[in-house]
């Protein structure tokens, strides 16, 4: 029988929210162990250079300070790290060990860490080692770093170029040739980070009694850094406990391996105590990975009838003096020359990418992995193109989407795509934002002096991938998820799984699902994440899995539970369980829904009375599931997403007016979260688009390293944001969810850009770089 | 971000404080609100062995009227900038600056005086000072000295207060009949600080405008006073080709800081065109 | 040096002895273990770490241990438990005007002391009073919402909760 969807699709409130609220949230940043250790780090002050004296004597007699490591002293104790894949072809990358050895790399490199009975004094004794490093020149632009002769960023690589790969499909230069027009511009991207609001945090607490090494760490995937630690540290994996508890904000950034994550369970292996690194602001601006940082140079041809024939696409990105491990900095470059045009019927494609060594803080994945970028080049260029066919942005798009009759649909690019909604959500956007009037003020602003504009970006985001992200390139990352759904003698559910919870609210959707499996509410459905000892293996939460993948593992064991409670109930109730089913905390019977027998009376004889049912009748109670997409390698969501802005053209400032989003999770489990990750993603597309990048002077220091200078999109600035639905699941589950979690932050600057390239156009100016300050459109304006 | 060690003092007058810097032998840093000391301290920037706490010193407190002054005390809470009475009659430039400073949280603590006394360039309150030609009363072993603002911000973070003084009050002329005032900005977020801001005061004669004072700030080493346009409005009625002459006079009085981020071309443009929008708001407020 | 200090945290008496330079933020997580008063920036911008000082609101991460001598501090612990928000908490629950969790703490600070001090505030007001606000996760547009809706309701306006 099929389970009822009472639950699935409402907006359940998340109860998790109210120990927040009450502040009793659990953040690794809260917790205290006995005899619990702070690190601090002394790091380099230089982008580039050589430690020629390391004196840490006087740090070492410093009040307070139990015990200072160098590379010396602690790297042995960890197998390096290398941040290359296979299917990355040619890929390379230096090995990294936690500290630095001879050569300093980065502006921020650890070099030394300090352990103190304080985070206080550890600080205090960062100040007595003496550093003498000499200075190096640093490779800070990427085009440079590929001339001939240019230094290397890092030791033992020949030449800074990481990563070269070209698409390119057979009728490329036809296309070129042929078209009616061609539109060209070139992009800068700029480099920015995460800025989660907890920053990264990890104790790490070995008992050398037991052999036991537990990691409290704030992370997305803590299974992946069980592999890690065993790995790279020599530990049986049994033997490594890593437990995420409330995490305050991840994106992405908190599932990569960092120097001072691994230094701190090297500390703890070392000493036998819990050591305790959390990462200050400072740190986290030279320390946590930074993304995007591309420069693309593209064209699109186009016919007479505006009709998209191909984009020839150069992508050049940075990512500092290593790739990233275990995911590589690679992977967003290669999406962003994947994604170009993806929404679109383009036939023809060719798409370059050259990743780039140099000596600043590494760049990998972070929310919406190069979709920002692939998206606001084909949307400038398709917005290029209308222009010089003098066609309205709606118009040139209907043209041009892949028709909702269309699928499967393979992108010129390679990307294959199951069913998608392009042409209805382009219908439903214009609809919602009452684009007719929109324009028609506009226009009659415009008369005023008063310069609006309005963008629009189609976006595809890719969701749920299983093996083909990573694991085909040798990277010990589960592409399986795993759900463990009990019901307890009392007759409550329990659900431990592997997908984890920053706050998206996984926990409140995997309650919805394991609930409507067992005719049950979701409060009665206890979900336990964020534990290796206490949940079953799995990828966890990241591209956007943890509905689609989490949430089909969780309905497939509530299904495994549903079937073993009814065979429990048709042998007590003497019936057929075909003519069964759960509802109301209670099986019935599902002729009549006549309640025959309630699961606290089915746990009951479970646990306490097994004598009573037959040999054989599985009393367990409990149902294992691992889950891995075995149809497509990944989904694919799409939307739309418009932006309406007023530029100041006198100060160059841009006022962000409304912000609109369509969008195709497919199957909705949650409208209320669903619509708070839209928002939320659209405002991490918003931030970078108009305030936040990391800057770096030409020694590669980063200028702008702290909250009162890098700028975070806050509340005063961002807009109110109306986001409508078009539903079309998947097939390729049962559930039928795609996921959305990095939706918003795809289109959002794409449709901003649009926006402030419509309302600069009667004055010919033009802005293609990221974020678009008031200097950057003064500049395009003329003023400065 | 963990502040080095040092000593604290609660400082119950302004002797005590002095004597307990002169004890330390200038080793030692005053703090009223302390947002900005204390994230100085906090980032490393400073490692004083004392810290002298001004902020029970009851005559650091209080606003009143004085012969024909307005007397503020340097304790004076930001957030009471936004609403005191006599504020915002006599010294109407910190009420209309206060709403700018930061966030409300910042302004329950930050106080007058501290700004003043941190000089920071790009900051509300020493521009506001400056365009209301206030007086800054400062604290010595030697007794007690007015400085007029014009002469008080020196450099950036750097006044006329010398080591071990300590500021008292700020002195604001009281208001005249046909006073106007206007405050603004432009920022990239709502609370950073200023791009460009100005402040502007001017008494509205039958015979044009005068007594114009204008402090541009975040333009500088200091707040500026934009002395070439004051003279371009002077007598003049306020109107489009006034404020051009003023806006034009602004190359003469400002010599912005130039880098990449920020070169000074785009300082003086927006220097100019938040000119322009003062002017015209003290327009409407006449 | 270390200075003995006596201050109302959450309406009872505590006494502690401090060095200068411990922040209030530091002496009430790892002293008092009142861990709702969370640091984000450590230098006053991105008020995860507001308290109530003598009922308004402040970053305890700029306000030292010693300076606080002598006064009342609400953490969010103490304002839970008071039920002074709960109207507030609930709109926040509601909305879904929170993911993480982290800023969450600041917010309620930011928005009890707006809506005292203006009970009926705008949008732009509401947006304005967050200004010091950061927020990663949510878009800050629900948390506007549930602020509004909060005000509605002390105002009895639309008493209905959806």
């Amino acid at each position: 029988m099929t389970a009822g969807n009472e639950h699935i699709g409402q907006a359940h409130r998340r109860g998790n929210a109210l120990r927040h609220l009450a502040g009793r949230g659990r953040f690794v940043t809260d917790l205290a162990l006995p005899r619990m250790l702070h690190a601090a780090f002394v790091r380099s002050p230089m982008a580039r250079g050589r430690i020629a004296e390391l004196d840490v004597s006087d740090a070492a007699a410093a009040p307070g300070v139990v015990r200072v490591f160098t590379a010396e002293t602690l790297n042995k104790t960890c197998a390096p790290w290398t941040g290359t894949l296979e299917h990355f072809a040619g890929m390379k990358s230096a090995p990294q060990n936690i500290l630095a050895e001879g050569a300093v790399l980065w502006a921020g490199h650890p070099v030394t860490m300090i352990l103190a009975h304080s985070r206080a004094e550890a600080e205090d004794a960062c100040e007595l080692v003496l550093l003498d490093i000499e200075e190096e020149e640093a490779v800070v632009d990427g085009d440079a770093a590929l001339l001939d002769g240019a230094a290397p960023a890092s030791e033992g690589i020949d030449s800074n170029l990481c990563f070269r790969t070209v698409l390119e499909t057979p009728g490329l230069d036809d296309a070129f040739a042929s078209a009616a027009h061609v539109v060209e511009e070139s992009f800068t991207f700029g480099r920015h980070t995460a800025v989660t609001l907890e920053p990264r945090a990890v104790i790490a607490d070995f008992d050398p009694s037991t052999g036991q090494l537990t990691v409290h760490q704030g992370t997305q995937t803590p299974y992946q850094f069980q592999d890690v630690y065993a790995r790279h540290f020599g530990l049986p994996e049994s033997k490594v406990r890593v437990i995420a508890p409330d995490v305050g904000g991840s994106f992405g950034m908190k599932l990569h391996v960092y120097n001072e994550e691994m230094a701190t369970v090297a500390a703890s292996l070392t000493l036998g105590r819990p050591v305790r690194f959390v990462a200050d602001r400072l740190e986290s601006f030279v320390s946590d990975i930074h993304a995007r940082d591309h420069r693309v140079t593209a064209r699109m041809a186009v016919d007479a009838a505006g009709t998209i024939l191909a984009m020839d696409v150069d992508d050049m990105t940075q990512i500092g003096a290593f790739s990233t491990y275990p995911r590589t900095s690679v992977a967003e470059g290669n999406q962003v020359i994947r994604l170009m045009g993806a929404p679109y019927r383009m036939p023809d494609y060719r798409g370059r990418l050259s990743v780039v060594f140099q000596n600043k803080v590494q760049t990998s994945q972070y929310r919406a992995v190069g979709h920002p970028i692939a998206c606001a080049v084909t949307e400038a260029l398709v917005d290029r193109a209308a222009e010089q066919l003098d066609l309205d942005p709606f118009e040139i798009r209907a043209r041009n989407l892949v028709a909702d009759d269309a699928y499967p649909h393979v992108s010129a690019t390679g990307y294959q795509f199951e069913k998608l909604s392009h042409q209805t959500s382009l219908a439903k956007l214009r609809q919602l934002m009452d684009y007719d009037t929109l324009r028609s003020e506009q226009a009659e602003l415009r008369r005023q002096g008063i310069y609006r504009g309005i963008g629009i970006a189609p976006f595809v985001e890719i969701t749920n991938p299983g093996a083909a992200f990573y694991g085909v390139g040798g990277a010990r990352i589960s592409a399986q998820d795993g759900a463990v759904v009990r019901l307890t003698p009392g007759g409550d559910v329990q659900c431990a799984i592997s997908v984890t919870e920053q706050g998206q609210g996984t926990e409140t959707i995997i309650a919805q699902i394991v609930a409507d499996q067992l005719g049950v509410t979701p409060d009665q459905v206890k979900v336990t994440t964020g534990d290796t000892d206490t949940t079953p293996s799995g990828g966890a939460t990241w591209a956007c899995r943890g509905a689609g993948i989490g949430g089909e593992t969780a309905l497939r064991a509530g299904r495994r539970l549903q079937a073993q409670i009814l065979a429990i109930a048709g042998a007590v109730l003497q019936a057929d369980p075909a003519t069964l089913a759960l509802a109301g905390g209670a099986v019935i019977d599902s002729g009549t829904g006549r309640e025959r027998i309630t699961l606290a009376e089915i746990g009951r004889i479970a646990t306490y009375r097994p004598d009573t049912l037959p040999e054989g009748c599985d009393n367990s109670l409990s149902a294992v599931q691992h889950f891995a997409p075995t149809g497509y390698p990944f989904d694919f969501t799409n939307g739309i997403q418009a932006s309406h802005v007023e530029v100041d053209i006198e100060t160059g400032v841009t006022r962000l007016l409304k912000h609109w989003v369509v969008e195709d999770c497919g199957r909705i489990i949650n409208p209320l979260l669903v619509d708070e990750q839209i928002r939320g993603g659209v405002v991490q597309g918003l931030g970078p688009a108009f305030f936040e990048e990391c800057l770096y002077d030409d020694m590669g220091q980063m200028t702008n390293a702290s909250l009162a200078d890098y700028l975070v999109p806050m509340a005063g600035e961002m807009p109110d944001i109306e986001i409508a639905h078009v539903e079309t699941p998947t097939l390729d589950t049962i559930l039928g969810a795609k996921g959305v979690g990095e939706a918003g932050t795809a289109a959002a600057g794409a449709a901003a850009m649009n926006a402030v390239n419509d309302a600069l156009r009667p004055l010919g100016a033009r802005i293609s770089q990221t974020p678009m300050t008031p200097l950057r459109i003064l500049t395009a304006l003329g003023h400065v | 971000m963990k502040s080095p060690k040092f000593d604290y003092v609660r400082a119950g007058s302004v002797a005590d404080a002095m004597t307990a810097y002169a004890e330390a032998d200038g080793d030692a840093v005053f703090v009223s609100g302390g947002h900005s000391v204390v994230p100085s301290l906090a980032l490393r920037l400073q490692a004083p062995a004392l810290m002298i706490d001004l902020s029970a010193i009851e005559a650091l407190s209080g606003i009143d009227l004085r012969d024909g002054w307005l007397r503020i005390g340097a304790m004076t809470r930001h957030a009471q900038a936004m609403t005191d009475p006599l504020i915002a009659t006599h010294a109407p430039l910190f009420a209309a600056a206060a709403p700018f400073v930061a966030h409300p949280a910042i302004r329950n603590r930050g106080t007058l005086g501290g700004s003043l006394a941190h000089a920071d360039p790009a900051s509300e309150f020493p521009a506001a000072a400056l365009a209301m030609r206030a007086e800054l009363e400062i604290a010595s072993a030697q007794g007690i000295r007015r400085v007029p603002a014009d002469d008080f911000f020196v450099d950036i973070y750097e006044t006329a207060i010398e080591p071990g003084e300590v500021l008292q009050a700020i002195h604001v002329p009281c208001a005249v009949a046909g006073q106007m005032v206007a405050f603004d900005e432009i920022a990239r977020r709502r609370g950073d600080y200023a791009m460009v801001g100005a402040a502007v005061q001017a008494v509205s004669a039958g015979e044009g405008l005068q007594d114009v004072s204008i402090a541009m700030f975040s333009v500088g080493n200091r707040p500026v006073r934009a002395a070439s346009a004051q003279v371009a409005l002077t007598g003049r009625a306020l109107d489009a080709p006034a404020i051009a002459a003023a806006q034009a006079a602004l190359a003469d009085d400002l010599d912005p800081p130039d880098d990449p981020q920020f070169p000074a071309s785009m300082r003086l443009h927006l220097a100019r065109v938040l000119l322009g929008r003062v002017l015209a708001k003290l327009e409407t407020a006449a | 040096m270390n200075i003995e200090i006596a201050l109302t945290v959450n309406g009872e008496t505590v006494r502690e002895t401090v060095e200068p330079r411990t922040s209030l933020a530091d002496l009430l997580r790892d002293r008092l273990r009142l861990t709702g008063t969370h640091l984000g920036c450590e230098m006053g911008s991105c008020g995860a770490c507001l308290v109530m000082l003598d009922g308004a609101p402040v970053h305890a991460c700029l306000v030292l241990a010693v300076q606080a001598d002598g006064q009342k501090v609400e953490t969010i612990e103490g304002l839970n438990e008071s039920g002074h928000v709960s109207d507030l908490q609930a709109q926040f629950h509601d909305r879904n005007a929170l993911q993480c969790g982290f800023c969450t703490n600041g917010m309620v600070m930011s928005a009890q002391a707006l809506l005292s001090d203006n009970p009926r505030p705008s949008r732009a007001e509401i947006r304005d009073a967050l200004s010091g606000n950061y927020c990663r996760c949510t878009g800050y547009e629900a948390i506007v919402d549930a602020i509004a809706a909060t005000a509605d309701r002390r105002a009895g306006i639309g008493e209905t909760v959806e």
